[in-house]
């Protein structure tokens, strides 16, 4: 992965903490990656593993004084929106980087019919009469395939189905065409083959638009379909970085290896329980010193209880962090061998 | 079989049916459902009627001093007699009750303006502001309302102006509790931060994304701030504080008859009766509005 100034947006050593009455709580730690423009990027994990921290962060949309960006840079098009006023992140917002939430069923407000709520999002960064941005609206509704849009727009959220929520919350995310949308489980919500429909017209509109996408996710198929790079994050740091084709067939994590093996195949026969990754993600208060997956680890072994292994990064380019693809994990097999 | 068959040959036009219309309807049917609420909707429509035509209706002029005719009992020339000064009681009631609505809904309105914008403040952004606003009405409302009212007018002099103004100030934390409460609520909402991913200013988001929501709570405790605001003016000017004589008012009607209780109780009897009436019209109506508002009431 050659970095390049192609990127649109680069996140460098992202840290998100809460701070509570019980003490800090790291959710993102340390995160880096970057989307190139007109790429998919997906953010793996399952809940608590900050993904949703991670790009709530990047929108600066994080709920001070409880939660705070204590380090790092997030650099889009060249600058650090770290940096930015208020002011200025606004105008960013929803013109520039958009975001779509999980649920279509919460993320509308019930009182605004739909075409309001389209032709709101417009009239905050575009200089339209309300006629035109109600225009907009019904053309918005067509390219994300609701049928008589006519009628459509005057609809409020609740006479919708989950699915068309979504599509409304897509065409409202692509309003002003952003060149950044950040896809935070887009489907867990909805049903599979509503699934299919809503990622297919992501990836159709992304084709037409040229948006770069960041999904967020703990679906590996939505993965698979959707993306090009693939970060998995385990307890707020990023554990495996690499193409999704490497993810999918030559996992180099235990975790990201777990994980696949946990998604039942239906050319497999099971005996018994599915597999599964044994224990549960630590406590946030309490996180292991060393490797944060190693309690739950089948390869675990003293070093890794002990010290956090960095993001290394291999000969082909993905990144993993994890003591197993170290010399030290291999002095360590020698010394074993050479004692017995 | 053929193809042809298998095709579904339906017109569905789900878009058709006016649903703001639906909806409206259905709560109205709710509230139809409540007897108490209608009676108490039929008693403040009533006296809103009957004070609009207060010129029209009324026999006599409600200042008009006829020495003569002083504490007649209720007759055919004088429905509900005379005063001590020969006054009509039914006119004064008429025009009083153009009084009586005035300060209820003007304070109510006044107080819920303040108190709205307060209490969406303190919600909203939470903090210091939160502290300061809530604080703030914890020393209003830990004053007993009338005596709130008292100190105010003291201060600013006995009259109908001011009487709105007292009241109004002592609705605002009423007012600002409630507000604050379902702002805390529906701010958690995931469409508020949809909202503000798309890059909305904070007016923007307060006004036409929170507010809307909250309507139905802001409604109910207006219809029944109303009832004792009513009250509230009634005793000020009872005591002398509020409207100020010859203007017909209740409260001061009942001031006016108490030195004739034994002799003429009528002076003193109806416009007790129509303040019972009307606050308790208005209580009805507010509490058959809040079950039909709230969703979790089915009944």
């Amino acid at each position: 992965m050659s970095k390049s100034n192609n990127n649109i947006l680069e996140v460098k050593n992202l840290c998100t903490s809460f701070f509570t009455d019980e003490g800090e709580v790291k959710a993102v730690d340390g995160v880096d990656f970057f989307i190139e423009k007109g790429k998919t990027v997906g953010i793996v994990g399952e809940s608590g593993s900050g993904k949703s921290i991670t790009s709530l962060s990047i929108l600066r949309l994080i709920q001070e004084p409880a939660g705070k960006i204590v380090n790092g840079e997030i650099i889009f098009k060249g600058e650090n929106l770290l940096e930015k006023s208020k002011k200025e992140m606004r105008a960013i917002r929803g013109n520039n980087i958009s975001m779509i939430f999980q649920e279509p069923m919460t993320s509308l407000n019930p009182t605004m019919t739909c075409g309001e709520q389209i032709a709101e999002s417009i009239r905050i960064h575009q200089k339209l009469s309300r006629k035109e941005a109600k225009e907009k609206a019904i053309e918005m509704l067509k390219l994300v395939g609701i049928p008589s849009p006519e009628k459509r727009v005057k609809q409020y959220p609740f006479e919708l189905s989950g699915g068309m929520r979504q599509r409304v919350m897509i065409a409202i995310a692509l309003a002003c065409n952003p060149e950044l949308l950040i896809a935070d489980e887009p489907t867990t919500a909805l049903d599979v083959t509503i699934q299919a429909q809503i990622l297919d017209l992501i990836r159709k509109l992304q084709k037409e638009l040229g948006t770069s996408l960041m999904i967020i996710t703990h679906d590996l198929g939505v993965v698979a379909e959707m993306c090009e790079t693939v970060a998995v994050m385990y307890c707020g740091k990023i554990v495996e970085y690499a193409d999704v084709k490497t993810i999918l067939t030559n996992p180099k994590h235990p975790y990201t290896i777990g994980l696949l093996n946990s998604v039942p195949r239906h050319d497999q026969h099971y005996e018994g329980d599915l597999p599964v990754i044994k224990g549960s993600v630590p406590s946030p208060f309490n996180l292991p010193k060393g490797c944060r997956f190693a309690t739950r680890c089948p390869h675990a072994r003293d070093i890794c209880h002990n010290q956090l292994p960095e993001l290394k990064t291999m000969d082909d380019g993905n990144q993993v962090r994890c003591w197993i693809h170290t010399d030290v994990w291999e002095k360590q097999e020698e010394e074993v061998a050479s004692n017995s | 079989m053929g193809q042809q068959q298998l095709q579904p040959n339906i017109n569905i036009s789900l878009t058709e049916k006016p649903v703001k219309k639906s909806r409206w309807l259905a709560f109205m049917k709710k509230l139809a459902k409540n007897k108490a609420a209608i009676a108490g909707a039929i008693v403040v429509l009533t006296v809103f009627i009957l004070a609009i035509l207060a010129p029209w209706i009324a026999p006599y002029d409600p200042t008009h001093i006829e020495m003569s005719k002083k504490f007649q009992g209720p007759s055919a020339e004088h429905w509900l007699g005379t005063d001590d000064k020969g006054r009509d009681i039914l006119s004064r009631l008429l025009y009083g009750s153009r009084i009586s609505l005035t300060v209820g809904i003007l304070s109510t309105l006044l107080g819920a303006i303040v108190g709205v914008v307060l209490g969406i403040v303190a919600g909203y952004y939470g903090k210091w502001i939160d502290s300061l606003i809530m604080r703030f009405c914890d020393v209003l409302l830990a004053f007993p309302g009338i005596l709130l009212a008292l100190a105010i007018i003291s201060i600013l002099g006995p009259s109908t102006a001011n009487t709105i103004i007292a009241i109004a100030i002592f609705a605002v934390p009423t007012f600002a509790r409630i507000v604050r409460g379902s702002t805390l609520g529906v701010k958690k909402l995931e469409y508020v931060d949809a909202i503000r991913a798309m890059g909305s200013r904070d007016s923007r988001i307060i006004f036409k994304h929170i507010l809307p929501n909250i309507t139905s709570p802001i409604i109910v405790q207006a219809t029944l701030y109303i009832a004792s605001a009513i009250i509230t003016a009634s005793a000020l000017s009872f005591l002398g504080l509020g409207t100020q004589p010859p203007t017909p008012e209740w409260g001061t009607m009942l001031a006016n008859g108490r030195s004739y209780l034994a002799q003429a109780p009528h002076i003193t009897l109806f416009p007790g009766l129509v303040i019972l009436l009307v606050v308790v019209g208005f209580n009805l109506f507010g509490d058959g509005l809040r079950d039909a508002l709230d969703p979790k009431t089915k009944k």
